[in-house]
């Protein structure tokens, strides 16, 4: 496994692309600066492979002479976690560093606080990571848009799969709060229609990051389901998928798991990385397209390590927001709203749209099994879920949020 | 039924590692009164160096439980270093001062984990000899888990033995009751604790190395044993052994019990036991009354006297500052200084209970909290306007603070103020947890101010008028007969009763009147934010008060104001100029504690009257 990126490194390394980028200099005139904000110090290990791709896309757009001869760059910004710091952070960087647009986000709520600041101030917010239905739907607003596949999406990609198992009762592990409650919730809805033979037998929600795995698992054991649905992720998965190996938990039962086959996750597993699981995910090492391949061996030889899809979150939200900016005429928001609202651009993952519609993008995820390959986890017989595929119909969008 | 048994079994080995870290907390808390907010922090570390020890020996038995038995020496020795450095040099100071220290380690940790290990979660090796499981009742048990179940009870007995058989282990319980009679008699106090300290960590280590098999490795382990740790150790009694390990017993078969019933439950849980073991049991289960402390009964606190005149000067001088250069200003300043001022009600607001009630509160954002959700719901579903809310914030905020406070105020000390905490969480749960209401953690959005106070500098006056409004208010009550009673009571229960001042009503009063004064700086800070969430209650906003009271100097009426102002100026700086802010903010804080041990306006204050006599 190889080491993270240290923070040090990464500033390190920022200074050293100045000094050595020629191409920063063809660029003319006042750079366009991006607020970015972001749980840095909360959330380590998915914004570490974030911020580095984010730099590496930043630095391939100005090498490329920038938008129109002009450089981005962007001011970083570290929320802590905390969503009344992050607006705190958002009003600085609008006020006094007179960023262009806004970007960023990782929890749920520090989302739905960005986006709720844009649409008070009126200045475009490209939310990146956050999850949360909420923050396009019934917190949708004209200044927000998000870039990754929402809950809703993932587990209707899931819930594809899951249809087709011949298993009826399902449990379900979720992590407390607004995403883990949601999945669950979509899950069971989309699952009943497409199957109504199927019943929940159990459920259990611990606390995030605070997962009491031996009871936890003991608990879904005793209800004896024929399939898991898993909605933990991180720290809590790792002791999750260790109590459950142990205890027999996943022997004959399929699971079902949001973010899995995701490298952040995938990889602390090591070789106890459970096999046969249906996952949401990245299997980066076996994507060999035109537009995910160059991405790859960049990220590689600028950061002298694999991308998670941290990454390309980072990276794909930086090409979302030069494509933007480059068939803008102006810089003034209302403007670059306008443009936003429908925005086509080339992602690592394939081509995606911002719809205009509810401000979502189509990016997809990739669909697979989990198996156990050298000593370590990765997918197999995946597939890319496009995300268009994954939405309801539109005037179910409409149902669900607020029309001006 | 099979499954029954296997759940308590689960439950027992939980409560058993739970047992390991609060084992530590609580004989470092019986002998020296620390309130160590590192000992997560020890743990967390104790986890990465087993994990690092574990890794690069040879593997078996020899490298797996030499790596866990070294790891848990070297936390013992980075304690050592701690206390030796850091604590040793701090014990004179105000109740609690230590704590403050403590979290700038905290801080510190935190940033140098990251910086050694990494981001990226880590997975350790399992044990050798113990990797797979056990047939019980026709079902799997994993053995490590079998194998912690013993180990909390055999740490159990050794420390019994080593407290109940050594001349040392006598000298400890000695002064875990009363320290000062062990010192009179000639004991080197120094030694002993130093020699508690090192004990203390290398448990907190050993609970951390031994996690290792069974958990994964990540920096957000501190954190999450912290309060569960102080839990125990309040539950049990403070510096009770055999209360701790029951009280672990009691939280870890209730959380697995309670998911069966309740999945939801684990949020509140602990809590919940808390708050009610203690309404019934304010010493925790097994704990005696603290014997007075001789230093408390006797001296009293240093007399609050008016202001001398160049502090006056001082204070106008500020003001008009504050009221003449933001139309100067951009917007972000005003936000900032907006904050500044929400900031300092909040922390003059605690200081009120802390400094002159005497009695801490780890539980304080619940009212700010509960003031800006107050104001929120107002907002959200009667359609209240802006001032119908601020109006509601500092009611909501009371009332709570009334209900809370009936129950707090009648424990003393850390039972007071974990209680505070207690109900802070359960608060801050339901806020969490009642979607429909709250909106959950995703909060409620749009709380923006009407059109009139639209512009940020209107705004900020409005907050300013108030908060300073509020802040004078609470100065002028410390000074009032009522502030003379307070004090009394601090000063000495039993000569208040005496001279017949209620000294339960005149708490309860006290802290329901800072209750409210939160709730005004809760109300402004929501529609300065636009939005409330649950994190508005949660303890890291708890944690922010303390720090910004202790920092400015408990014993003085500007303490708090100070204590605001730097802790919130110094934040909001370090986290735009660098990405090691919590490195850096550590280490001024512990540099801070250092030099200025009864906090910034107490040295200066200490350094006033040096110069110009008692004022």
């Amino acid at each position: 496994m190889e080491r993270a990126i240290g923070r040090r490194h990464i500033l390190a390394g920022a200074g050293m692309a100045a000094l050595a980028a020629p191409g920063i200099a063809r660029a003319q005139g006042e750079p366009i600066r991006i607020g970015e904000i972001n749980s840095y110090s909360a959330q380590p290990a998915f914004l570490q492979p974030y911020r580095n791709a984010w730099t590496l896309a930043q630095e391939q757009v100005n090498a490329a002479g920038g938008i129109n001869g002009r450089r981005i760059e962007t001011v970083f910004r570290d929320d802590a976690g905390r969503p009344e710091d992050a607006v705190r952070l958002a009003g600085e960087l609008v006020n006094a560093e007179k960023v262009t647009l806004l970007a960023g986000g990782f929890l749920s709520n520090v989302g739905l606080a960005l986006g709720d600041f844009a649409n008070q101030n009126k200045k475009l917010f490209v939310a990146s990571e956050p999850l949360t239905d909420a923050l396009v739907w019934s917190k949708g607003n004209r200044y927000t848009f998000r870039l990754r596949a929402s809950t809703y999406m993932q587990s209707a990609m899931l819930v594809e799969e899951a249809a087709k198992l011949p298993v009826k009762r399902w449990a379900t592990v979720a992590p407390n709060y607004e995403y883990g409650q949601s999945a669950v919730r979509w899950f069971k809805e989309l699952l009943g229609r497409a199957r109504p033979d199927v019943q929940f037998v159990a459920e259990q929600f611990p606390a995030l990051g605070r997962i009491d795995a031996g009871a936890t698992v003991q608990a879904l054991a005793a209800a004896n389901p024929e399939a898991i649905f898993n909605v933990t992720f991180g720290a809590d998965l790792t002791n999750f998928v260790r109590q459950g190996s142990t205890r027999g938990l996943f022997e004959r039962r399929r699971v079902v798991s949001l973010l899995t086959g995701e490298p952040e996750y995938l990889d602390p597993l090591g070789d106890e990385a459970p096999e046969g699981w249906i996952v949401t995910g990245y299997p980066w090492e076996q994507i060999d397209t035109p537009a995910h391949t160059p991405f790859r061996e960049a990220y590689r030889r600028r950061w002298n390590d694999y991308p998670r899809l941290g990454s390309v979150v980072g990276y794909d939200t930086v090409m979302a927001i030069a494509a933007l900016l480059k068939k803008s005429p102006s810089l003034e928001t209302e403007g670059l709203v306008d443009g936003m609202a429908g925005l086509q651009f080339q992602s690592v993952l394939g081509p995606v749209q911002f719809r205009a519609i509810d401000h979502q993008s189509t990016m997809g995820a990739f669909v697979g099994r989990t198996v156990l390959k050298n000593g370590k986890g990765a997918m197999a017989d995946w597939r890319y879920a496009d995300g268009k595929d994954y939405l309801p119909a539109d005037d179910v969008v409409r149902t669900l949020r607020p029309q001006a | 039924m099979e499954n029954l048994v296997l759940q308590a079994l689960s439950g027992l080995a939980s409560a058993s590692s739970l047992f390991l870290v609060a084992s530590g907390l609580t004989v470092i808390f019986g002998v020296s009164r620390v309130v160590n907010f590192a000992h997560g922090s020890f743990y967390m570390l104790g986890a990465y160096l087993a994990y690092t020890l574990v890794t690069h020996l040879p593997r078996g038995h020899l490298g797996f439980w030499g790596g866990v038995i070294g790891a848990a020496v070297l936390v013992g020795l980075i304690g050592l270093a701690v206390e030796m450095l850091l604590l040793r040099r701090i014990y004179r100071a105000p109740e609690l001062f230590q704590l403050l220290a403590t979290f700038g380690v905290v801080l510190i940790v935190q940033e140098l984990t990251q910086m050694i290990w990494g981001a990226q979660d880590l997975l350790g090796p399992r044990a050798p000899g113990l990797r797979g499981s056990a047939e019980i009742l026709g079902l799997r048990f994993p053995l490590y888990e079998l194998f912690l179940i013993g180990v909390g009870p055999v740490v159990l007995g050794l420390l019994v033995l080593l407290f109940r058989r050594t001349r040392w282990g006598t000298l400890v319980r000695a002064a875990t009751q009363d320290r000062e009679m062990v010192g009179a008699l000639g004991v080197n106090q120094r030694m002993l604790f130093t020699s508690v300290f090192f004990l203390g960590s290398l448990l907190a280590g050993l609970g951390g190395a031994l996690q290792l098999p069974r958990e994964s490795v990540n920096l957000h382990m501190d954190l999450s044993i912290i309060t569960e740790a102080f839990v125990v150790v309040v539950v049990g009694g403070l510096g009770s052994l055999t209360g701790a390990a029951l009280a672990a017993l009691l939280i870890g078969e209730l959380h697995a019990f309670g998911i069966l019933i309740v999945p939801k439950i684990t949020l509140v849980l602990v809590f919940l036991v808390m708050a009610l073991v203690l309404v019934v049991r304010p010493h925790g289960l097994l704990g005696k009354p603290e014997a007075a402390a001789r230093g408390g009964q006797g001296s009293a606190e240093p007399v609050i006297g008016p202001a001398p005149a160049a502090l006056r000067w001082l204070a106008l001088a500020a003001l008009g500052l504050a009221v003449v250069v933001p139309p100067f200003l951009g917007d972000y300043a005003i936000s900032v200084l907006t904050e500044l001022a929400t900031a300092v009600l909040f922390a003059a607001s605690l200081h009120l209970i802390m400094g002159p009630g005497g009695m801490a509160s780890f539980g304080h954002a619940a009212y700010f909290g509960l003031g800006a959700y107050g104001a929120a719901l107002a907002a959200q579903w009667l359609g209240a306007p802006m001032l119908a809310g601020l109006a509601l914030a500092p009611l909501a905020a009371g009332v709570f603070g009334l209900v809370f406070g009936y129950f707090c105020v009648r424990l003393s000390g850390v039972y007071a103020a974990m209680l505070t905490l207690a109900f802070a969480q359960i608060a801050w749960s339901v806020a969490f947890q009642w979607v429909e209401v709250t909106g959950g953690d995703n909060g409620i959005l749009g709380v923006w101010p009407d059109a009139w106070a639209a512009p940020k500098l209107v705004f900020y006056y409005l907050a300013l008028a108030l908060c300073l409004g509020a802040t004078l208010l609470l100065r002028r009550v410390v000074h009032a007969p009522f502030g003379y009673a307070l004090r009394a009571q601090r000063d000495s229960a039993l000569r208040a009763e005496a001279i017949g001042i209620d000294a339960f009503r005149i708490r309860w009063l006290g802290f329901a009147l800072a209750a409210a004064a939160a709730g005004i700086a809760g109300g402004l800070f929501a529609y300065g934010k636009g939005s409330v969430f649950p994190t508005y209650m949660g303890i890291p906003r708890s944690v922010d008060a303390l720090l910004m009271v202790l920092l400015g100097g408990v014993q003085t009426l500007s303490g708090p104001i100070i204590g605001a102002l730097a802790f919130t100026g110094l934040q909001e700086q370090l986290v735009r100029l660098t990405d090691l802010w919590r490195l850096i903010l550590g280490a001024v804080i512990v540099l801070l504690v250092l030099f200025f041990p009864q906090g910034l306006a107490g040295a200066t204050r200490a350094r006033w009257e040096a110069r110009h006599g008692d004022a």
